[in-house]
């Protein structure tokens, strides 16, 4: 993983925005022991910084925003997944039980 | 001027700061303590039926398909008693720009911002309004800011979630992911305040106006496709906008007798704003999470009044659960070559339960696809709630825990829309509109029209369970 990044280059910063002891009033139990964070991508405004560093990025409507910097280049790394098991033979069944036999000839 | 910028301040200043990013000054539709003239509000604020029209066409946003799900009618055919099994029909959202029925709202929203002088929009949301605002304001080349949550404490990031934030980083949206809790609100307030940009929410006048096209769409390709209006059309459930705008819509197309069904994702004992359960459930929306709180008390939205009012158009309301969906997306796909969803099947899968209800003759019309993607699918879905340890596997929904188990049907006659008891929702709101009153316990007659308006309860019957909150008129 790169762990330099230089001016411009789109990056990841990430903020506490409330700590654990600030949370609001009506939030349960599991979610008030814990901070509310943020995170936004932008492009690094310093000339260099390295991953952990506190540094500012310009967002994609020009705003800047400072925070620690998690991640140069982020990916968007959702996939699919694997065709799960339980969903695999829904459409043959239901082809068979039209009287289509499994097969779509 | 250096303003106060913790938490309880920022909240305290939520009025002022939705009045000017709102552009509209509620206060002036007010008629009692709760009751407000919801339509004159419409008409003054919103846009008439032929404006929307024109505003989503040089948009590109709407008349998109209505298609005959055959195969899926021949399957409810199959397992219904005889002469029933009505034709159910979808109305194919995914052909609109960013892929949802969403960018009905927002080409009405991102127009009048732009009408207004705004120089940007922010939305709050985690949902498919987000690439619908970031979509439309790229058009009209204003900024656009999402505020989405996405991940929990340990950081893992709803996949759904993050797909949709992917798509609006796409149309040149600034997004701000945050982690599960409500304060998402004091950030969205915070970056009103510091941008001066306009409020897209979902629930103002001109959101639910630009969803009446959906309903007089519906309305006449229905008559042009099968020589009559829909019967039914049933409507995913979350914060009303769909079903409201889409039951306005068949109305002023002249088919009232069209029955408005609402349906709703099963996720009762999952709490919305516990860190814990917020990655132990599929779906992001259309769940009762929303669907419940949002019937029995609309004005818990991010404006001070919500311009989608459910109880007032929902002639009954239903649950399907999670695996129930998934069967049905995946038989979509199977069976009529339509890769959509999982969110937006809430509705056909609760179609295809009472479809089985209705007359052979008869059309269903679900109001809605939405886009699949990675993170946006069934398959995705699936995966992640095992790395989150809820146990998947084949047999009877009716089983189902939200948040324990997901439940894939061995057989589609065990798909079941569970009727919801909407006299209760009605008495709920009641009890709301109630509290909301604190310690002056009095309304006017005015409140009790009002009350008997938004909730299509007798006035006999709103009087008396007045009376039961202990408050007098």
């Amino acid at each position: 993983m790169q762990v330099q990044a230089r001016r411009g280059d789109w990056v990841q910063v990430h903020l506490v925005i409330l700590e654990a002891g600030d949370r609001a009033p009506q939030v349960p139990e599991d979610t008030a022991k814990v901070p509310l964070e943020m995170k936004v991508k932008g492009c690094l405004v310093e000339e260099t910084a390295g991953i952990g560093d506190t540094v500012s990025v310009e967002t994609a409507v020009g705003r800047k925003i400072t925070g620690k910097m998690v991640a140069i280049d982020p990916p968007y790394d959702v996939g699919f997944g694997p065709p799960p098991v339980e969903l695999r033979c829904v459409g043959a069944e239901l082809r068979r039980f039209l009287g289509q036999e499994g097969s779509r000839s | 001027m250096n303003r106060a910028m913790d938490y309880a301040s920022v909240m305290a200043r939520r009025g002022e700061i939705m009045r000017s990013s709102v552009g509209i000054d509620y206060d002036t539709f007010t008629t009692g303590r709760i009751a407000f003239d919801y339509e004159r509000m419409m008409s003054e604020t919103g846009y008439a039926l032929e404006e929307v029209k024109r505003i989503q066409r040089e948009s590109n946003v709407g008349d998109t398909p209505l298609i005959e799900l055959k195969n899926l009618t021949r399957l409810v055919r199959r397992i219904s008693g005889p002469g029933k099994g009505a034709r159910i029909f979808v109305k194919d959202e995914a052909n609109n720009p960013a892929r949802s029925f969403k960018d009905r709202r927002a080409s009405l929203s991102v127009h009048n911002a732009l009408m207004k002088g705004y120089k940007g929009v922010v939305a709050a949301t985690s949902g498919n309004y987000g690439a619908a605002v970031a979509s439309q304001a790229a058009r009209k080349n204003l900024s656009c800011i999402i505020v989405q949550e996405v991940f929990d404490s340990k950081g893992f990031e709803q996949p759904e979630i993050a797909e949709k934030g992917r798509a609006c980083e796409a149309f040149g949206a600034e997004v701000l992911q945050l982690s599960v809790g409500p304060e998402l609100f004091y950030v969205f307030l915070l970056v009103l305040e510091e941008t001066g940009f306009f409020n897209a929410s979902l629930y103002t006048p001109f959101s639910v106006a630009g969803i009446e096209t959906l309903g007089t769409e519906i309305v006449e390709q229905s008559r042009a496709l099968t020589g009559r209006n829909p019967d039914a059309i049933v409507s995913t459930h979350a914060g009303g906008g769909i079903t409201t705008g889409t039951a306005r819509g068949v109305i002023k197309a002249g088919s009232p007798d069209t029955l408005i069904i609402g349906a709703s994702v099963n996720l009762q004992g999952l709490h919305m704003a516990s860190d814990h359960d917020f990655n132990r459930k599929s779906f992001t929306t259309g769940h009762t999470g929303f669907g419940f709180p949002f019937a029995i008390w609309p004005d818990r939205s991010d404006v001070p009044r919500n311009a989608a009012r459910v109880l007032r158009y929902l002639d009954s309301y239903v649950t399907v659960t999670q695996g129930s969906v998934f069967y049905i997306t995946e038989a979509l796909a199977q069976l009529e070559g339509l890769e959509r969803g999982p969110a937006g099947n809430t509705s056909l899968t609760a179609a295809f339960s009472i479809a089985q209800t209705m007359d052979e003759d008869a059309v269903v019309v679900v109001n809605e696809t939405e886009y699949t993607g990675a993170g946006k699918h069934p398959y995705a879905q699936i995966a992640f709630a095992k790395k989150m340890g809820v146990e998947v596997f084949r047999g009877d929904p009716a089983e189902e825990k939200p948040g324990k188990n997901i439940i894939i049907p061995l057989k589609p006659e065990q798909i079941v829309a569970d009727e919801v008891d909407l006299g209760r929702l009605r008495e709920s709101y009641v009890k709301n509109a109630c509290k909301s009153l604190g310690d002056k316990t009095v309304m006017s007659d005015a409140d009790i029209d009002f009350l008997c308006e938004d909730t299509r309860l007798s006035r006999k019957m709103a009087e008396e369970r007045v009376r039961e909150n202990g408050v007098s008129f």
